[in-house]
């Protein structure tokens, strides 16, 4: 699927982290993005694909989507609205 | 070991993975040393000893038949319930290969199915979503059953890491004249085997046999052709020497839980009701699969932040043996695919799985280490 490019407001780069480290990288961080901005995770680990979505169901905040990083790395984009 | 929070006399250590495989019954065991005595010869010879062989050999599968309600003549041992699992389904898709060579089925089935499908030359594998539970819907798997060139599809009776139940039934009359095999190794023995398949399959090690027996039942006129080599055994569906006294044994545990599996079920389904509601009070913990329409024996959860490897292993230094479906814990570093067709958390993921035997004070006794065992995990990574 062809999401359109995305700029998040913060990137966390997690190309390197196994799972849970990418999580655990997002909570830390998703306080520094006022409410109602993007914050993306970089994240070559295939758990991601599926628990950025579940924490975000699971934290009340929004999954935005799946799109690529400019060297091809996947991007999980979360909007933090609370 | 000694218990920081002072409870006396912690019933550790305690197996809690039976999902993975159960541990003998009584019941087999003394069969099983019985039955090596008596069941060495090759059933097909035509002295004595082979006599006594074929004997326990018929008498396994009756009372197998009999315990899953079908016919003898549609049970065949199988050296494995993943061997059950490939020579079942192949054996169909090649029964049907003039109609087509497409195999549907559920995004949650047990990777000897996908494996199989993987393997087999020209077979196309379409997989059916499932919800947050992990159930197809009926008119989904129906639906993509419903398009030419459908040779058969697979659903499970139930799922081996979550627990959900599938609806089999109605699955099966929905299809219409596409063949159904069933995975029935999840439950099999504990619940009544579901209906309205072609091909099913079992496994002993899960509900109290031996390893080493495999149950393949093909449904009495069934278009199912042997997919591998043959061999020339008392049962031309199945492979090398018949493992006599372990299939007795495997008969002699399923008549033993299906007798006992009432009170059985009732007792482990309110157990895992406590483990359910003492995972879902542990903060960001999210517990998988359905409450109510699931298997007795198991649970799954997942807690945010934590690490499956290090949660397993410090459950078994407290004297807890559980599995886990976190990327983590597998060699191929890739998660549960059931647990992604769910959309559920897959790290910090562990399911907890009964014995016949297991008390409430070892339930209890997990439960009381677990929230702490969860706590000091996130304390060190900072969360």
């Amino acid at each position: 699927m062809n999401t359109p490019k995305i700029t998040p407001d913060l990137e966390l780069d997690c190309r390197d982290l196994l799972c849970p480290r990418p999580i655990i990288e997002l909570a830390r961080h998703v306080a520094d993005v006022e409410i109602g901005q993007l914050i993306g995770v970089v994240a070559h680990d295939v758990a991601a694909r599926t628990d950025v979505p579940a924490w975000c169901r699971m934290r009340g905040q929004e999954y935005v989507g799946e799109d690529t990083a400019p060297d091809g790395a996947p991007r999980y984009v979360v909007r933090r609205v609370s | 070991m000694t218990n920081a929070s002072g409870q006396s006399e912690v019933p550790v250590p305690a197996y809690l993975d039976t999902a993975s495989s159960e541990p003998l019954h009584p019941a087999a065991r003394e069969t099983f040393l019985v039955a090596l005595d008596q069941g060495y010869a090759d059933p097909r010879r035509l002295h004595r000893p082979a006599r006594n062989s074929r004997l326990l050999l018929d008498n396994a599968r009756e009372v197998v038949a009999d315990c899953l309600g079908v016919r003898p003549d549609e049970v065949t041992f199988t050296p494995s319930g993943t061997d059950a699992v490939h020579r079942g389904l192949l054996g169909l898709l090649a029964g049907r290969a003039r109609v087509g060579s497409t195999l549907v089925h559920s995004a949650v089935e047990h990777s000897a199915v996908l494996h199989a499908a993987d393997w087999a030359e020209r077979v196309e594998a379409v997989a059916v979503p499932v919800d947050r539970l992990g159930r197809v819907a009926v008119e989904d798997l129906a639906r993509a059953a419903a398009h030419p060139g459908v040779a058969a599809a697979a659903v499970q009776s139930a799922n081996h890491e979550v627990g959900t139940i599938q609806l089999v039934d109605e699955i099966a009359e929905a299809l219409g004249e596409v063949p159904l095999f069933v995975d029935a190794c999840a439950s099999a023995g504990r619940l009544p085997l579901p209906g309205g398949w072609a091909v099913a399959a079992a496994s002993a090690h899960k509900w109290g046999g031996p390893a080493g027996v495999g149950v393949l039942l093909v449904r009495k006129g069934a278009r199912w052709r042997n997919p591998f080599p043959g061999d020339d055994r008392i049962d031309e569906r199945s492979t090398g020497f018949e493992n006599v006294p372990a299939a007795l044994a495997a008969a002699a545990a399923l008549r033993a839980v299906t007798a006992e599996r009432d009170e059985v079920n009732t007792r482990q389904s309110a157990l895992i009701d406590s483990v359910r509601a003492a995972a879902a009070a542990i903060s960001d913990t999210e517990v998988v699969g359905d409450s109510t329409d699931r298997l007795p024996h198991l649970v799954t959860f997942s807690c945010l932040y934590v690490d499956g490897e290090a949660l397993v292993h410090a459950l078994d230094r407290h004297g807890f043996g559980v599995a886990s479906g976190s990327a983590c814990t597998a060699s191929t570093l890739t998660p549960s695919h059931v647990l992604e067709a769910m959309g559920a958390l897959t790290h910090g993921n562990v399911r907890v799985s009964l014995s016949r035997d297991t008390t409430s004070a070892e339930v209890a006794a997990f439960l009381s280490v677990l929230p702490e065992v969860v706590r000091d995990l996130r304390a060190e990574v900072g969360m």
